[in-house]
């Protein structure tokens, strides 16, 4: 695959190869699966990060005819748990000695009569459901209560059910019920061109939609060795921050709604909408969709007056958050909520803002430089309280950070034309990535002996930091679990997907 | 606590006079759906309805001719086709007021056939007066409609002024507002929260999913939209609408605003 440097391997050697990644300060990030000839048998991959500047490492290991599975690696490295699954979920690979052996994605009671992904699966079926009792972890104790809470929930929120035990106040376990949402989203990228792709990657998740055709994008490029003009390279960088812009401040804004700060709560969604605003003016899309494509923009922006716009907001972000950063009844509430230790948040793959508050230095646009990155110089917040108020900190640098960069690159901005001449590669791979408002987006393209999309596996940020959550929640209140969701910023759609 | 009330009394009003000033812009520069003028359309000319990934744009064989069919409750406002056009037939335009009470208005019709005004909603004002609460349920959107429908609570849209409410509970509800294209888990929570509403009550497809199914309806895990599963008596197409177009739909509901569209024609 290009933008990695990979090895073949047989199943029996992909434990060690991974353990031995490790063990060179390498991170896994990801593992999938896919069918490259109907009825022919899968292939696994293994992602691993190697450090800023270091290439992605890629290790592929094609099942053969007798082994229908493979040696579980979610015991040592527990952030693959949840991919082990997912790949039994939806391509039927068996893992041996998974720890926690049910099913993820496809919930009780759905019962695919061949694996989704498999491209034998007829299309547009929909799998046969019903209703089914829920596999939860058994509890003993006659004072422990169950609350189910969701997929309705309370307000305007996304679908996802919480499972509490509890003691009065006291949450002794969360078993998170996920992927109601689940649309089977990467399966429709299967047979599309590329230019159709982008709009699918933008629906991936409604407010990470820069970051995830920005992904999808460059895996599409780097596939097919198209370099992209400098004028487009800038203006997804511009883009991607004022995603970030507005994403942030929202998430300020919800968090102080559950800190019942009503006035914080109405200023930060004001500022979310002015810059929501300013997208719809400068870019026809108040979540800045239809602009990217493969090779570049799908037309040119005129930003001349964005700077002017930027400047006028600042003073008033700035100000909102020193406000906040001054109100004792709202920091109440975050300092010490919801404590991730460095070590779970590398061991159970934490990413984005979430690990930089645990003390984990990575940032896909400093180490692994893409678009306009590599030419703009910034600093990547970090804190090692690994609490709720560390969170916000984050993200509240990250702000200023934004919009430091964005004015730079409006003024860097150079003249020239905004897309190139592409060609699919026929029967090419490529990788892509970008650092999204949530945290690392990894976007694993796969093209068929027509140019047209194959495989496409997505990584969203919120499917690793849900999986880290319920390790902040265990043996903590009820009183805090609505903030200490809240400060993890999460979507439910990237998720699910 | 006081330094916030001084902080937000010195910010003075943030809300938007829309809709009770009509010509307030609130959406300066957001695309909406393209416009269609069939006769600057070239005969023989596919370009739009292939790049149409949620077919919205159709051909019919016709006697003799084909015919570009377009469905405004399948379309994901991607522009595609307004950017592939050779004869700007299709043109970008800020129209985005697409809320409509049939689903066949929803389907661009070249002679406007004049229908009886709907009975549906001829009684909600003396059920309700003005005030509506709403309970949004999530059936497997992209979280596009779920942020622009937080914003409608935003000071700027504010959307408790105009006396139409969030509510937790399905049993304080009036209107089930569906947004998603229906996924296989979420279909059965849907229609739980559904039955665990007091009548009258009634529902509204939010979102081009919720409409039609759009770019994610069909496949494994996924239902074409709500249609079929409850009666919807508002649709409302847009990816995702946006939230004057949100407030529109819930006073065309109301009988407090006009619906502007018919036969995908958008009344000037």
């Amino acid at each position: 695959m290009r933008g990695t440097t990979e090895r073949a391997l047989p199943p029996n050697e992909v434990p060690q190869a991974c353990q031995h990644l490790v063990e060179k300060g390498a991170r896994l990030q990801m593992a999938y699966a896919w069918f490259p000839e109907s009825g022919g048998h899968p292939e696994v991959l293994y992602l691993a990060d190697q450090g800023p500047y270091q290439p992605f490492s890629l290790l592929r290991c094609r099942l053969s005819e007798g082994s229908d599975g493979l040696p579980s690696l979610a015991t040592n490295i527990p952030l693959l748990g949840w991919y082990e699954r997912e790949m039994t979920d939806l391509c039927g690979i068996s893992f041996q000695g998974h720890p926690e052996l049910r099913p993820l994605v496809l919930h009780e009671g759905a019962h695919p009569p061949i694996p989704p992904l498999d491209p034998r699966y007829p299309k547009g079926e929909m799998i046969p459901y019903t209703e089914e009792p829920w596999d939860l972890p058994p509890v003993e104790g006659s004072d422990v209560q169950m609350l189910p809470f969701g997929p309705v929930r309370g307000d305007v929120l996304e679908s996802a059910q919480i499972v509490f035990y509890y003691v009065g106040e006291a949450i002794l376990h969360c078993h998170p019920r996920l992927f109601f949402k689940h649309r089977g989203m990467e399966k429709r990228f299967e047979g599309l061109s590329p230019a159709l792709g982008t709009l699918i990657a933008e629906r991936i998740s409604g407010v990470d939609s820069v970051a995830h055709a920005l992904a999808f994008c460059q895996a599409v490029e780097t596939a097919s060795q198209c370099e992209v003009p400098e004028r487009a390279r800038y203006l997804r960088t511009i883009l991607a921050e004022l995603e970030r812009l507005y994403n942030h401040l929202h998430y300020l804004g919800h968090l102080c709604h559950t800190t019942t700060l009503k006035v914080g709560e109405a200023q930060g969604k004001l500022l979310a909408e002015q810059c929501k605003q300013l997208n719809g003016v400068f870019t026809g899309s108040r979540f800045l969709r239809g602009l990217l494509k493969p090779g570049g923009l799908r037309r040119d922006l005129d930003l001349r007056a964005l700077a002017a716009r930027l400047r006028a907001l600042e003073p008033d972000i700035a100000g909102y958050m020193a406000a906040l950063e001054n109100t004792n009844s709202h920091l109440d509430r975050l300092i010490t909520t919801g404590h991730l230790p460095h070590q779970t948040a590398f061991d159970q793959g934490a990413t984005g803002p979430i690990k930089r508050a645990s003390g984990i230095q990575h940032d896909l646009r400093c180490d692994h430089p893409y678009a306009a990155y590599g030419r703009l110089s910034m600093e990547i917040p970090l804190r090692t309280e690994g609490d709720a108020h560390a969170r916000s900190q984050v993200r509240m640098e990250e702000i200023r950070n934004s919009l430091a960069l964005l004015l730079r690159a409006l003024e860097d901005l150079p003249e020239g034309p905004v897309d190139t001449e592409i060609a699919w590669p026929t029967g090419g791979e490529g990788l892509g990535w970008c650092e999204g408002p949530r945290g690392s987006i990894y976007y694993c393209v796969h093209f068929d002996a027509t140019g047209k999309l194959a495989r496409v596996k997505v990584k969203s940020a919120s499917f690793s930091n849900w999986r880290v959550f319920p390790f902040t929640v265990h043996d903590t209140n009820m009183m805090d679990y609505a903030i200490n969701e809240a400060s993890f910023g999460l979507t439910m759609a990237g998720c699910d997907r | 606590m006081p330094i916030w009330t001084l902080y937000g009394m010195k910010r003075g009003i943030a809300t938007t006079l829309w809709p009770g000033k009509e010509n307030a812009k609130v959406q300066p520069g957001v695309l909406g759906l393209p416009r269609f003028q069939p006769d600057r359309c070239q005969d023989n000319c596919r370009a739009c309805a292939e790049v149409c990934l949620p077919g919205a744009i159709g051909i019919e064989a016709g006697s003799g001719d084909e015919r570009l069919t377009i469905d405004y409750g399948k379309c994901i406002g991607c522009q595609l086709c307004t950017e592939s056009c050779p004869n700007d037939a299709l043109t970008k335009s800020e129209d985005w007021a697409f809320g409509v009470q049939n689903r066949e208005d929803l389907v661009w019709a070249e002679a406007l056939a004049s229908k009886p005004a709907q009975e549906l909603t001829k009684n909600i004002q003396k059920c309700f007066g003005r005030s509506l609460h709403i309970r949004h349920v999530d059936a497997g959107s992209c979280n596009g409609c779920e942020s622009e429908l937080q914003a409608l609570n935003n000071p700027y849209y504010n959307l408790h002024r105009l006396g139409i409410f969030f509510t937790p509970s399905p049993r304080f509800a009036d209107l089930l507002l569906v947004t998603g294209s229906v996924t296989y888990a979420m279909r059965g929570p849907l229609l739980e929260t559904y039955n665990a509403m007091p009548e009258p009550r009634w529902v509204m497809a939010m979102g081009t999913c919720a409409v039609s199914g759009g770019a994610t309806g069909g496949g494994y895990s996924c239902a074409h939209g709500v249609e079929g599963i409850l009666p919807v008596d508002i649709y409302v197409p847009g990816c995702p609408p946006n939230p004057a177009a949100m407030i529109h739909a819930l006073l065309l509901l109301l009988n407090r605003a006009a619906q502007f569209v018919q036969g995908g024609h958008l009344a000037k």
